[in-house]
């Protein structure tokens, strides 16, 4: 890693705005993770900026990325991430604990996002003791607690079933619809109708850009 | 304060309960390091007191001079000439050497070692008769079983008492006779006992049977005018007692006119190079101890730098979430070490907790014995507290390799999706 380089985006000019639901799709070497990775500050750019919220992200260190990450983003990922020994509002409660959130208000925000997540039932249960698409509505809590500006994707639905898959698409629409800006890696084409904006990557460039009318995941559920 | 941070330690007691048998197994090399270190500390110790109970009552720093006879011609004196001391020299001495703290003057009657034969009631007993001045005791304390030893009153009054030992008592008396006030004879003079002593079973300078009586006493009953056989003397604390002793000789050789040279003329024991050697003994043993202790210690610590290592790997995934969640390198590294300091506090307290144990037992089994030198083998706490803050210390360094390993992994490579 790191010595080896590979130009993998080559010139991408893309924007989102406040409150908007993207899909990022391609191929598999597509460059769609990297530009997530970028975007997540969890990979650097070597040309050209980009901006979150008025920040510019450049030359960041590890401790100011984390930081940005912490204030900025939440990330659901394709295999959850839970931490195993760690119960649901636990680690729901986690972003809150590195932001130095008091113990006691943690507990009570964790409780909130899980509600919101229809798990509150669930809140001292283990990720063992949950289904995958609970743990990852749990992730979902998770990302969602610290109140990031952008919430981040990677194939959120592709370790679960098409039924599992809807009800978290539901959910992701429903914290859209309450003007949470969105990003998601997929390949699924049924899972991308359900943004409100589809981004096709290939090769390394955004070969399309189109707004979509958005498919309601409710009515599969 | 981060130290305060309630939820810090729970992260850590979460980390390290997740896998109790694991964070067990991590424990016993320093579990086993601390007894080592606390067994040996402790037993070294514990033969330091054995043999400071050994010579409890002789003062370390003490000497004895006699007087011999010469072995070369000098001063046209022939060789073979035998030496009186003078009760003057031991003022003398006192005058023109300040570092003699007390100079007791005792004499022997008969010649040395010879044996005096006490009578009581048709009773005897072949013992060593000295004239003594209350001052020896402060450099040969006599353990007392009863009664008192000679003091200042006996000497000015030249009062007819004796202080026996044990040994004369078991000749003399009955075993439940009083006595203190009984009558004893030595060479036709009666004396009234006041003390029985028991004579230490390991430093002995007065032989195993032995008879005390005032020095002026001896004179007046003996006829031994000024004349004096030994001197027991105890130097200042921290002044060499060898070269107080080639003083002392200096002096007398001058005024007796013995050959510089002549080494019989004077005798004399230095019981500081007893204690010196024991001393260098103990602190060469403890000193061992403590470096086999610290490099066992030290492989301990580097077990449980290991674990750590193997258990970061394990959890590379769940640091890179934590990393992704917005966990910085300080707060990681910072998880790490705690974790290693726990650890290994921990065990070192379980293990100290056994070394205390294992030490109480031994105590029980040999430290009341009189002939080999155990007794209170007990770790203090400057060398628990120094072994401790070390151990923690080694930890923290230790700690530091599994760390930075952790920090080194990037939340990307950590999250890569297989």
């Amino acid at each position: 890693m790191g010595s080896n380089s590979l130009h993998v985006l080559k010139g991408i000019n893309f924007s989102v705005k406040e409150g908007e639901l993207v899909a990022i799709m391609g191929s598999s070497g597509s460059g769609k993770s990297t530009l997530l990775n970028i975007l997540g500050m969890l990979d650097e750019l070597d040309e050209g900026s980009y901006t979150l919220d008025g920040v510019p992200i450049k030359n960041l260190n590890e401790t100011k990325a984390a930081q940005y990450r912490n204030k900025f983003l939440g990330f659901i990922f394709q295999s959850f991430n839970l931490i195993n020994y760690k119960s649901a509002a636990e680690n729901v409660a986690l972003p809150l604990y590195y932001q130095k959130v008091g113990r006691k208000e943690r507990h009570e925000k964790a409780i909130k996002y899980l509600e919101q997540v229809g798990l509150k039932q669930w809140s001292s249960h283990l990720p063992s003791e949950l289904s995958g698409g609970q743990k990852q509505r749990v992730a979902i809590a998770r990302a969602m607690a610290a109140e990031p500006k952008v919430l981040l994707a990677d194939e959120p639905t592709g370790a679960l079933d098409s039924k599992t898959s809807y009800e978290v698409m539901d959910l992701i629409q429903k914290i859209n619809d309450a003007g949470n800006t969105i990003l998601i890696v997929t390949h699924e084409p049924d899972i991308a109708d359900m943004c409100k904006r589809i981004v096709h990557l290939k090769d390394g460039v955004i070969v399309e850009d189109k707004v979509v009318e958005q498919v309601r995941a409710q009515q599969y559920v | 304060m981060w130290l305060f941070d309630r939820d810090l330690w729970l992260e850590i007691f979460n980390t390290l309960g997740k896998n109790l048998f694991r964070t067990f197994l991590t424990m016993l090399g320093v579990i086993f390091a601390m007894v080592i270190l606390m067994l040996l500390l402790g037993s070294a110790n514990g033969m330091s007191n054995g043999f400071n109970k050994i010579f409890a009552g002789t003062a370390s720093n003490s000497l004895f001079v006699w007087s011999q006879s010469t072995s070369e011609p000098y001063k046209g004196f022939e060789r073979g000439r035998r030496i009186n001391f003078r009760l003057e020299d031991a003022e003398i001495l006192k005058n023109q050497i300040p570092e003699i703290e007390v100079l007791a003057p005792r004499i022997e009657l008969g010649s040395h070692r010879d044996v005096v034969t006490v009578y009581r009631n048709g009773r005897t007993s072949g013992s060593s008769v000295y004239g003594d001045f209350p001052a020896i005791d402060n450099i040969t304390k006599k353990q007392l079983v009863e009664g008192r030893f000679i003091n200042q009153n006996d000497i000015n009054d030249d009062k007819k008492i004796c202080v026996i030992g044990e040994e004369t008592f078991k000749l003399l008396f009955d075993k439940n006779e009083n006595a203190i006030g009984a009558n004893v004879r030595i060479n036709g003079v009666f004396f009234t006992v006041v003390g029985i002593y028991k004579p230490s079973k390991n430093i002995n300078i007065d032989g195993e049977n032995a008879v005390f009586i005032p020095f002026t006493t001896f004179q007046k009953a003996y006829g031994s005018g000024d004349r004096m056989g030994w001197m027991a003397i105890s130097v200042e604390a921290g002044k060499k007692v060898p070269v107080i002793e080639q003083k002392i000789k200096k002096i007398l050789k001058a005024k007796y006119d013995i050959a510089p040279t002549d080494e019989r003329g004077i005798g004399s024991f230095d019981m500081s190079e007893i204690f010196n050697n024991i001393t260098a003994f103990t602190t060469v043993l403890k000193a061992f101890s403590f470096f086999i202790g610290i490099f066992t210690l030290l492989a301990g610590v580097i077990a449980i730098s290991n674990i750590l290592l193997i258990t970061v790997k394990e959890r590379t995934k769940e640091i890179g979430v934590r990393r992704a969640l917005g966990a910085t390198p300080k707060v990681v590294k910072r998880q790490i070490v705690l974790e290693a300091i726990v650890l290994t506090g921990f065990a070192g307290l379980i293990g100290f907790s056994i070394s205390v144990a294992i030490l109480g037992v031994l105590d029980n089994m040999f430290g009341s014995g009189e002939e080999f030198p155990f007794q209170n083998p007990m770790v203090s706490i400057p060398q628990f507290l120094i072994s401790f803050f070390l151990m923690v210390g080694l930890s923290v360094l230790i700690g530091l390799i599994p760390a930075n390993r952790a920090i080194r992994i990037k939340p990307i490579d950590a999250l890569r999706e297989e």
